[in-house]
């Protein structure tokens, strides 16, 4: 027993172990969760999480709301990323009601999606460059996601929580100037993007700091629940675009990264490769886009007038159209008894959606499949026996969105 | 009938002025100038604000682009925004708080030193926005006084921007003595704050 | 051999009996009921076998169906065996004034927060759960909201009048329909409507 110097009060207990709060608010955790870790030194003995901190019980208000009502609630699950869980629940509608889209409406939500996909995993690279100290790359990438966002503004107005699209589309046609956005976008960004590389991807501190650190096997990143890009970097080639097509992913050719050991720099390469990807995906999908011409070039919707709200010109204009307006916002619409499951893969892994409809005019339950949720679990394996600086890479890395957690 | 966007289809020129802070009043001499220090130190601090974001939700991410180079809030004396509460003068309250997060605002608020301000951005911040629920606090002020509110689901980072030039307006107008007066006291009180 | 779903109904009533039920298909996905002692050796099998493995919890949810009476509380597993890409859905049901189910976390990790959060809800306890306690509600809450019974809107405040803003007293909560078959369009101008079940 060591000689100590200072006199330790009656009945104290002594730890070896230092109690640090990690969070709820803090610089390096993006969102608002709690870790309080037991140090030893340096070293993490023990991580405990505390969430729910932003819980705002979407489950249960999208009990009291009807299905155009919920869309601006599942905006702000994943808020990077938010044109995907606004599809992801227009799609599990469409599964539900059985409406199935036309081709170039799926085109363009997936031109959408994967914008939205860009949106996000640059957010969540460039703030792991933030967490190693190196705040430039940060401020160069957040500029195209200002292009990212007046593509969406020209689409359906909104910047950030989109509420973008219907059930069985969109509410307008692409214009020719949010073409010409899009242009410019893929334009300017593969530049950007490789000039972001160039700072990160062979820099020496960077490896050196996230190579090795926050490993996962697959085993136990499956047997975690693990999803999306977390999934890919431990080795598992799971994506939810691939296993179970939705707006018509099937039609295009893309490469699933994958990286080997689960560390933070497979993490962040999978990330970085899965943009490429999707810059890839837009291309495509902007040709086939472009090769429906006449009477097709003009099909933004599905012809379920019973489901899609009518435009607004009639709306504004002859009662029929005005009443339907109404009654489909208010929920009164033909909804079949039921139950579906559908997912989508969002920024994060595969988003789901669990409806259970007993025909009245709001869902009876739904429930959100969120994937940070589920990963989150992990983190005390993930730190366990590292130091503290590799845990704040290990947070930032895992791209945990409060909204999306705490639902 | 969509309006052309500058940044991206047509270029405009640089502006050759650029802005710089008037003068108060006062009487001026040679080599001396003579104003009431409320004015002198009203004019220091609204134009070297350090904000503290509480970032919680989507109106973080706006935040984040009015941080950007796009809409540059360090042109407005805001360049350092610090997590500390010991070292900020600004706290901006940025989406949604829970119940479960009101404590934790209570006690960032109550870290900061005099003078301080709020400014509760975006409408869960302002009011509990569109989540009027059993575990979201209906609008920060139920825990703090705030001094600004921001509405918008979440505001443009034009309207933060507007805010915090309101919020400049507030930090130069303010007497030295207020932090001292029986009313500011009478609304910590009313808050529980002592 | 492909992997259908009548080769998994076929499998499981081979294993169980009769002791699963209610198989039924909706959209696709395999349905069906395990009484609530039956879930880890269900579980179990579905993991282990080598056939079926369904070795990937997507996730796990809680239902409450008040008017059924000694099967309110619903716990429903999704599993998917992503070798065959196959999702099945599990469902056992629970008495309210013993909601007690097995925890499947020895089997899978991700199900540790997934029962904390449906427990938070529901109030469903989960036998053998390593930290069974709330979540995302604040720890002193002393309800589980997610029942029905339970209002949606903070029942503390004074400056709102709910009546007024369609919540709660005459109106309902606005989760029924309200029309009831009748309506003000002319039958030419209905856009395609046939047989509305009407609940």
């Amino acid at each position: 027993m060591p000689e100590h110097h200072i006199k330790l009060p009656e009945g104290s207990i002594e730890k070896t172990t230092t109690t640090l709060n990690l969070g709820p608010t803090h610089p390096a955790t993006h969102g608002v969760f709690q870790n309080i870790l037991e140090l030893d030194g340096e070293r993490i003995v023990s991580a405990e999480q505390t969430i729910g901190y932003i819980h705002r019980a979407f489950e249960k208000i999208a009990e009291r709301r009807p299905l155009y009502q919920i869309t601006p609630l599942t905006d702000r699950l994943n808020y990077c990323s938010s044109p995907i869980n606004n599809m992801g629940w227009h799609t599990t509608c469409e599964k539900l009601l059985k409406i199935s889209t036309p081709k170039r409406v799926d085109y363009l939500r997936v031109i959408i999606m994967e914008l939205a996909r860009i949106a996000d995993h640059l957010i969540c690279n460039s703030i792991v460059g933030v967490d190693t100290g190196a705040y430039t790359g940060f401020l160069y990438l957040m500029q195209y996601r200002e292009l990212i966002y007046e593509i969406w503004e020209e689409v359906c107005g909104s910047r950030l929580t989109t509420n973008i699209g219907r059930i069985g589309g969109f509410e307008r046609n692409f214009n020719d100037i949010a073409f010409q956005k899009l242009e410019k976008f893929l334009e300017e960004y593969p530049q950007a993007l490789r000039e972001f590389e160039n700072l990160f991807q062979r820099n020496r501190i960077f490896m050196e700091r996230l190579q090795g650190t926050g490993t996962i096997s697959a085993e136990r990143a499956l047997n975690y629940g693990f999803t999306g890009p977390n999934l890919r970097a431990a080795g598992v080639d799971y994506d939810v675009r691939v296993h179970s097509p939705y707006c018509s992913y099937e039609d295009f050719e893309f490469i699933i990264p994958v990286g080997t050991t689960g560390d933070n720099y497979d993490r962040w390469m999978v990330r970085e490769q899965e943009m490429w990807q999707s810059l890839s995906i837009i291309k495509q999908a902007y040709r086939k886009v472009q090769d429906f011409k006449g009477a097709e070039a003009d099909v933004y919707h599905a012809d379920v007038p019973e489901y899609y709200l009518p435009p607004k010109e009639d709306v504004y204009t002859k009662m029929e159209a005005l009443i339907w307006h109404f009654k489909i916002i208010m929920g009164e619409i033909n909804m079949p008894v039921g139950e579906v499951y559908h997912s989508v893969e969002g920024g994060n892994g595969e988003l789901g959606f669990y409806l259970i409809s007993d025909g009245g005019r709001t869902p009876y339950r739904l429930h959100f499949r969120r994937p940070c949720f589920i990963y989150y679990q992990a983190f005390e394996e993930l730190v366990k026996g590292s130091m503290l600086s590799d845990a704040i890479i290990t947070l930032s890395s895992l791209n945990l969105i409060a909204g999306e957690m705490d639902s | 009938m969509a309006r052309p966007v500058a940044y991206n289809l047509i270029k405009k020129p640089l502006e050759p002025d650029i802005s710089i802070a008037e003068m108060p009043e006062g009487s001026m001499g040679e080599g001396f100038f003579a104003t009431t220090l409320d004015k002198v130190v009203g004019l220091a601090r609204k134009n070297s604000i350090w904000p503290l974001p509480f970032a919680t939700s989507c109106c973080g991410i706006e935040f984040m682009a009015t941080m950007g180079s796009h809409y540059d809030l360090a042109r407005f004396g805001s360049e350092r925004v610090g997590f500390s509460p010991r070292q900020c003068d600004l706290l901006m309250v940025m989406g949604t708080i829970a119940k479960k997060m009101g404590p934790v605002v209570k006690q960032v608020y109550l870290q900061m030193a005099e003078p301080r301000w709020v400014m509760a951005v975006g409408a869960c911040a302002c009011s509990g926005g569109i989540f009027d629920t059993y575990s979201v606090l209906q609008g920060i002020d139920q825990v703090v006084p705030v001094d600004v509110y921001v509405p918008g689901c979440p505001p443009r980072p034009e309207a933060i921007i507007d805010g915090i030039l309101l919020v400049q307006e507030l930090v130069g107008k303010e007497s030295v003595r207020r932090r001292n007066s029986e009313q500011y006291k009478a609304l910590l009180e009313s808050y529980g704050i002592q | 051999m492909a992997l259908t779903n009548d080769y998994i109904k076929q499998r499981l009533i081979e294993k169980f009996g009769d002791q699963v039920g209610n198989f039924s298909e909706p959209y696709g996905m395999l349905t069906f009921e395990v009484p609530k002692d039956l879930n880890l050796k269900v579980l179990n099998f579905l993991y282990d076998d080598e056939e079926l493995k369904f070795r990937f919890l997507t996730t796990l949810a809680g239902v409450h169906y008040p008017h059924s009476k000694g099967r309110e509380l619903a716990v429903v597993y999704h599993l998917h065996n992503l070798v065959d890409n196959v999702r099945i859905r599990l469902k056992i049901f629970t008495d309210v004034n013993q909601p007690d189910v097995y925890t499947a976390t020895g089997l899978f990790s991700a199900a540790n927060w997934l029962e904390r959060e449906t427990y938070d809800f529901y109030g469903i306890n989960f036998v053998g759960h390593p930290n069974l306690k709330r979540i995302l509600n604040v720890d002193e809450m002393d309800y589980f909201p997610m029942r029905k019974e339970y209002p949606l809107e903070d029942q503390t405040r004074i400056d709102k009048d709910d009546e007024m803003f369609g919540r709660g007293g005459m109106l309902g909560f606005g989760t029924e329909r309200t029309d009831h078959g009748q309506s003000t369009l002319a039958e030419a101008d209905k856009p395609g409507t046939e047989g509305r079940e009407i609940v």
